[in-house]
């Protein structure tokens, strides 16, 4: 918790409140307690509010049931990551309690539920405890009926009542949230929610309050980076996908199965993998560029297919939400380990765009970007995601729907003559004519995935086959020249420069604030597009003596993480060294900061 | 350019629709010369759908041609119209893409039984009991012919082949129950050797809304010569028709018929009418759409980016 002024006492000696500009929430209980309904709620009131949010969840793999976790920050200047160290525990039971209470940072609160949680007597002298008896006093609130139920409510109530939180907009968000049921849940959630805001929070002496908010440029939604690619997917157009359920890609075929048929269009859940991506494949080749995801496991068995796509030249998306892997792995933690199979992935010389969103946000607009360059160039885009922005909840700034949807219905108008390999295309970028179309020539295509000439008949010529392998090459070479290069966060000369990709930017920025505060020299850049890469990254590693590559996976055999291997092999620079590690949780960023020290202490040893 | 599924795409003015063509010529069809080995069945099947696109009078653009993999999955080459020559065993979900998106075109899928009864045997149940709108023709040989004669699912028991030298010993699938039983609506069975018949049934299959399978023999000359001689009359075999007074729609009748001893019976086992998932699809679609008449696709997104504010 930041304190923007010192807190002032307000009279009578009671509670005194403080002014902050964020705070650092964390909720724990079990999965099916609604923690993540707190968490939304909160998130969704600081994006009213013009807050920054970031949130972080953990889903435990079990059905029902099993540890949950739920982090909010919130705050009233940019917000970067979810936050290394909790300001509030909010702890439903006793292993919550154990499991999290080391999470908080000295001095912060740890609010439990006293029927369920016994304290250890040791901490507190560490932590300002308060234990309120959650559980009984929600069903005094309710009735009995209501068993657990509605304790999650009760505790908004609290939190709201500690912070200082809008209650008219809270009241509205919870009848948001129930509106459609059945009146008596509504006014249980209500009755719920007030008792825990009348709640005199026990023995603790100081309530908060934030600052106001820097005013943002407009409207802000609230949303997590699964509803962001879903919703980015159908503004971009997208009518027709195909998909099997794996955690945590579901949500997005979730909503695009039931978003869907309100634009005309469908999303079929198919039998299996090889299934959804085949489905898609054919979705685009009858016109309109369609999708397909997955995790991990399922990727790899798409691969087949996506390499059918690359020779045949068809626009298609393929969303990789990543998981910890290989294999089953940990399905619901977070890791940045399929890059490889996204840049490499399958058989043959095989090209395909791999792009990489940072934030929320930028799965919005990267979905919108991933089906423009699969038609402009006619080739598979990878949106790389990552467990960690798929359930990251964040706010931003609402996009201007009218000018960013966009109509990509396919054209049958009849054409003289068409050559779906045509090698005299400029940069190799030939264009699929859907069946359907007329072609006067009489001369129709054949998509392969053969070895073919221009009309796509087979062919073993090895002329054609290095000027083809070269024509699916090229068309990324063009890509790449029309890329732009990341922005430098920090001074574009210095000692360190850390790279990112995907969700890490939030704490590899944060790690550059506080290291820049500390006195030394930290820059970074983020890299979205991730194959091809843009053109001229060297000009920016040339103005740093150290370039760390950030990244959730292993350092491999040779010592260097998946994209850190890349920008070695690219730039043969021996100054490139990776910070790494697989725990399946996102950085902290003290972890970054400890990991740089350590790296540059123990000067360039892997070379 | 249209919106939605559900239309029939606009085609440019300058083809209106109602234009009246006569019927292609089979020069006008045939584009690559086949590749297969002179004497191979597949030969009439090709010259069969070259008939049925003449007879029907169907144009170039509207003809869609799938395959997979194997001899028989070069089919789409050697038609002149839209093609795709997809991969091994998949060619079924590739071409639901298409029959799903795409309510103006029917799509024809040909393959061998590698194809869709081992490495697609998945696909084969899935589409079926989708009943997604497409005919999927599988020229069965009984052996896997481009890799030079291994056991194929459909082999009888004892036939040697490389993978098998002391003859086929896993039990063989029978095409026909697996169609019935995984749900297709339409299930046909023909011999490359009756070209009336193949014809006939192609046109039957193409006329049936839903899933409509036809198991074609079609010999394999090279590697497993004289397979069906015994459906043949013109090699002393016999050419049993499904007997004109079975049931096309008894379920139990038709599976019981398909387990008749080869040579069996040829001609339409099974015959349904059950809505197909494109009419399924495209009523989700409409029931959507009349609640958000009127409203551009940038509209009805805002609505669900108010919930989020």
């Amino acid at each position: 918790m930041s304190n923007a002024t010192t807190g002032v006492p307000s009279s009578g000696g009671a509670q005194k409140v403080s002014a902050i500009n964020e705070v650092v929430i964390r909720i724990a209980g079990n999965s099916q307690d609604g923690i993540q309904a707190i968490g939304g709620f909160l998130a969704r009131l600081a994006g009213r509010s013009e807050q920054e949010v970031m949130t972080f969840m953990t889903i435990p793999a079990t059905i029902s049931g099993g540890a949950s976790i739920f982090q909010v920050r919130m705050g009233s200047g940019e917000v970067l990551s979810s936050g290394d160290e909790a300001d509030v525990l909010l702890a439903f039971y006793q292993h919550s309690y154990d499991a999290h209470i080391a999470s908080l940072k000295k001095g912060g609160i740890v609010l439990y539920d006293s029927d369920h949680v016994v304290p250890n007597e040791e901490l507190k002298q560490k932590y300002h405890h308060l234990g309120i008896p959650i559980s009984g006093l929600t069903v005094e609130a309710i009735g009995g009926t209501a068993k657990d139920k509605g304790k999650n409510i009760f505790a908004l109530g609290l939190i709201a009542k500690m912070f200082d939180l809008n209650m008219p907009k809270l009241e509205k968000l919870i009848g948001e949230r129930f509106t459609g049921k059945d009146p008596s849940i509504l006014n249980n959630a209500l009755a719920a929610f007030h008792a825990g805001h009348a709640n005199p929070l026990g023995n603790v002496l100081e309530t908060f309050k934030f600052v106001d908010a820097q005013k943002k440029d407009g409207q802000q939604v609230v949303m997590n980076g699964n509803e962001a690619i879903g919703y980015g997917l159908i503004a971009a157009g997208v009518r027709f996908g195909a998909g099997y359920p794996i955690t945590p890609w579901t949500d997005i075929m979730e909503l695009l199965r039931r978003e869907l048929p309100k634009y005309g269009g469908c999303f079929i859940q198919t039998e299996d993998e090889i299934a959804a991506i085949s489905m898609a494949i054919g979705g685009s080749y009858a016109g309109r560029v369609a999708v397909t995801g997955s995790s991990g496991p399922g990727i790899s068995l798409k691969t087949e297919a996506l390499g059918w796509a690359i020779m045949a030249e068809m626009p298609l998306v393929i969303i990789d939400v990543q998981r910890g892997g290989p294999s089953t792995g940990m399905p619901t933690n977070i890791e940045q380990s399929d890059l490889n199979i996204a840049v490499n992935g399958g058989h043959g010389d095989a090209p395909r765009v791999v792009i990489a969103p940072a934030n929320v946000e930028d799965c919005f607009y990267m979905a919108i970007e991933a089906v423009n360059i699969a038609r402009k160039y006619s080739v598979p885009v990878i949106l790389l995601t990552d467990q960690g922005i798929a359930t990251r909840i964040e706010a931003f700034v609402e996009p201007n729907l009218e000018k960013v949807c966009q109509n990509i219905g396919p054209d049958f108008t009849p054409i003289a003559d068409h050559k779906p390999y045509d090698l005299s295309a400029a940069n190799g970028i030939s264009h699929h004519v859907p069946p359907g179309t007329k072609i006067n020539s009489g001369k129709y295509p054949i998509v392969t995935g053969l070895e073919h000439d221009e009309l796509g008949h087979p062919t073993g010529s090895p002329k054609l086959h290095m000027q083809m392998t070269a024509k699916r090459r090229k068309k990324l070479q063009a890509l790449a020249a029309t890329l732009p290069l990341p922005k430098i966060y920090g001074p574009s000369e210095g000692n360190v420069l850390l790279v990112g990709w995907g969700s890490t930017e939030g704490p590899i920025k944060e790690a550059v604030d506080r290291a820049r505060a500390a006195g030394d020299s930290v820059s970074s850049i983020h890299i979205k597009h991730i194959n091809p890469l843009p053109n001229g990254l060297e000009n920016i590693f040339s103005g740093f003596n150290h370039v760390l590559v950030v990244e959730m996976n292993d350092e491999g055999l040779y010592g260097f993480g998946q994209f850190g291997a890349i920008l070695r092999a690219r730039y043969c620079d021996p100054k490139i060294q990776g910070i790494n590690k697989t725990d399946g949780l996102t950085w902290k960023v003290k972890e970054i900061l400890e990991r740089t020290k350590t790296n540059l202490s123990a000067g360039l040893s892997k070379i | 350019m249209s919106e939605t599924l559900l239309e029939k795409p606009a085609v440019n003015a300058a083809a209106p629709v109602t234009e009246e063509r006569k019927g292609l010529t089979k020069k006008e069809i045939a584009a690559d010369h086949p590749t297969w080995c002179p004497g191979c069945g597949d030969f009439s099947v090709l010259a069969l759908y070259f008939k049925l696109i003449e007879k029907r009078k169907m144009w170039h653009e509207k003809i869609t041609t799938v395959a997979g993999i194997g001899c028989s999955s070069r089919f789409p080459y050697f038609v002149q119209a839209h093609g795709a020559h997809y991969i091994h065993g998949r060619a079924l979900p590739f071409a639901s893409g298409i029959s799903l998106s795409r309510p103006d075109l029917h799509v024809f899928v040909f393959g061998g039984d590698g194809d869709a009864f081992s490495i697609g045997g998945n696909h084969f149940n899935h589409t079926a009991r989708k009943n997604i709108k497409m005919t999927y023709c599988v020229m069965d040989n009984w052996v896997y012919g481009l890799t030079k004669k291994q056991t194929s699912p459909t082999s009888p028991l004892g036939f040697k082949s490389k993978t098998d030298i002391w003859g086929a010993v896993d039990y063989p699938i029978n095409p026909l129950k697996q169609a019935i039983a995984a749900g297709a609506t339409f299930v046909a069975r023909t011999t490359h050797t009756n070209p009336n018949h193949v014809l006939q049934m192609m046109e039957a299959a193409m006329d049936h809304d839903g899933f409509s399978f036809i198991e074609c023999l079609s010999e394999c000359v090279e590697f497993y010569e004289g397979a069906f001689d015994a459906s043949n009359p013109r090699k002393g075999g016999v050419f049993n028709e499904v007997p004109k007074t079975h049931d096309v729609t008894d379920e139990l009748a038709a599976y019981k018929l398909a387990g008749t001893d080869f040579p069996g019976h040829f001609g339409i086992f099974y015959k349904v009418n059950k809505p197909t998932k494109n009419a399924k699809e495209a009523e989700i679609i409409k029931n959507y759409q009349s609640k958000v008449t009127g409203q551009q696709p940038w509209q009805i997104l805002q609505k669900n980016f108010d919930k989020m504010k």
